[in-house]
C-alpha cells in the first residue's frame, strides 16, 4: 500500500470527508523517482465545524503520526468544513514552489 | 535548562517567534519561506529559530506544541499554526489583526 493510500484510508475512516484528495506532489521536489516525501491533502468534513485550524491540522496528523515520523518529508494541509469548501468554490491553495533544500536532510 | 523549559521560556518571551527552517533572509524550504514572507507584510519585527541548525528544538519542540511540522509561529506564546493556517488566516485579513494586537516589547 502507498503511503497516499494508506492516509486516503485513515482518514477517510476516522473524518468521514464529503470530499478527500491525498496529492503525491514529491515530483516538485529533489527527490528520487518515485517517492511520496512531500504530500498533499485537501479534506472537507462536517467534523471540523467547531474545530479551529490547529486543531483540525492536529486531528489529522495524530492518525498520520507513522507516517510523518516515517517516509513523509513535508505535508501540506487543507481542511474546510462543506460550507467553507462550497464558498470557496472548491479550490484551495497551491503548494510553494521548492526551494532545494536538501533531499539529504530528509533522513536524519 | 532543560530543553523542553527553554523552548517554552522562547515561546514565552517572544510575542512573535517562527520556529523555520533557515532564516528570514536565507530559508531553507518553500513552506519556511512562506511564512516568512507573509510575516514580513505584516510589518512588524518578529523573532524565529532557524531549526535547521538547533537540532534539539527541532526535536523536541513537536512534543512541547504537539505540532509535528515547520515552520511553526507562535503569537502571544500560542501556537497559531503552520504555513498553511497562516496562509488561510492572511487571506482573511486575521493574520495582521492578530499581529497587530501584539504589543510592542518595551
Amino acid at each position: 500500500m502507498t503511503v497516499c493510500s494508506k492516509i486516503e484510508a485513515v482518514l477517510k475512516e476516522n473524518l468521514n470527508p464529503s470530499h478527500l484528495e491525498v496529492i503525491n506532489e514529491s515530483f516538485m521536489h529533489n527527490v528520487e523517482p518515485g517517492a511520496e516525501s512531500h504530500i498533499r491533502v485537501v479534506a472537507v468534513s462536517e467534523f471540523f465545524l467547531d474545530l479551529n485550524l490547529v486543531k483540525r491540522h492536529q486531528a489529522i496528523y495524530k492518525h498520520i503520526e507513522e507516517e510523518l515520523a516515517g517516509p513523509i518529508h513535508a505535508i501540506t494541509l487543507h481542511t474546510f468544513t462543506p460550507q467553507e469548501w462550497e464558498e470557496r468554490n472548491e479550490e484551495s491553495h497551491p503548494s510553494p514552489d521548492c526551494l532545494g533544500g536538501s533531499s539529504e536532510e530528509q533522513k536524519e | 535548562m532543560d530543553i523542553e523549559k527553554e523552548i517554552q521560556e522562547q515561546i514565552k518571551s517572544n510575542p512573535i517567534l517562527l520556529y523555520m527552517k533557515g532564516s528570514p533572509d536565507a530559508p531553507q524550504c518553500g513552506f519556511s519561506s512562506r511564512a516568512t514572507q507573509l510575516l514580513i507584510s505584516c510589518g512588524k519585527p518578529f523573532s524565529f529559530v532557524d531549526i535547521l541548525s538547533n537540532s534539539e528544538i527541532r526535536t523536541n519542540l513537536p512534543k512541547v506544541s504537539n505540532w509535528p511540522t515547520f515552520p511553526q509561529l507562535f503569537i502571544g506564546g500560542e501556537l497559531v499554526g503552520g504555513s498553511d493556517i497562516m496562509v488561510e488566516m492572511h487571506e482573511k485579513g486575521e493574520l495582521q489583526e492578530m499581529i497587530d494586537s501584539v504589543e510592542e516589547e518595551s
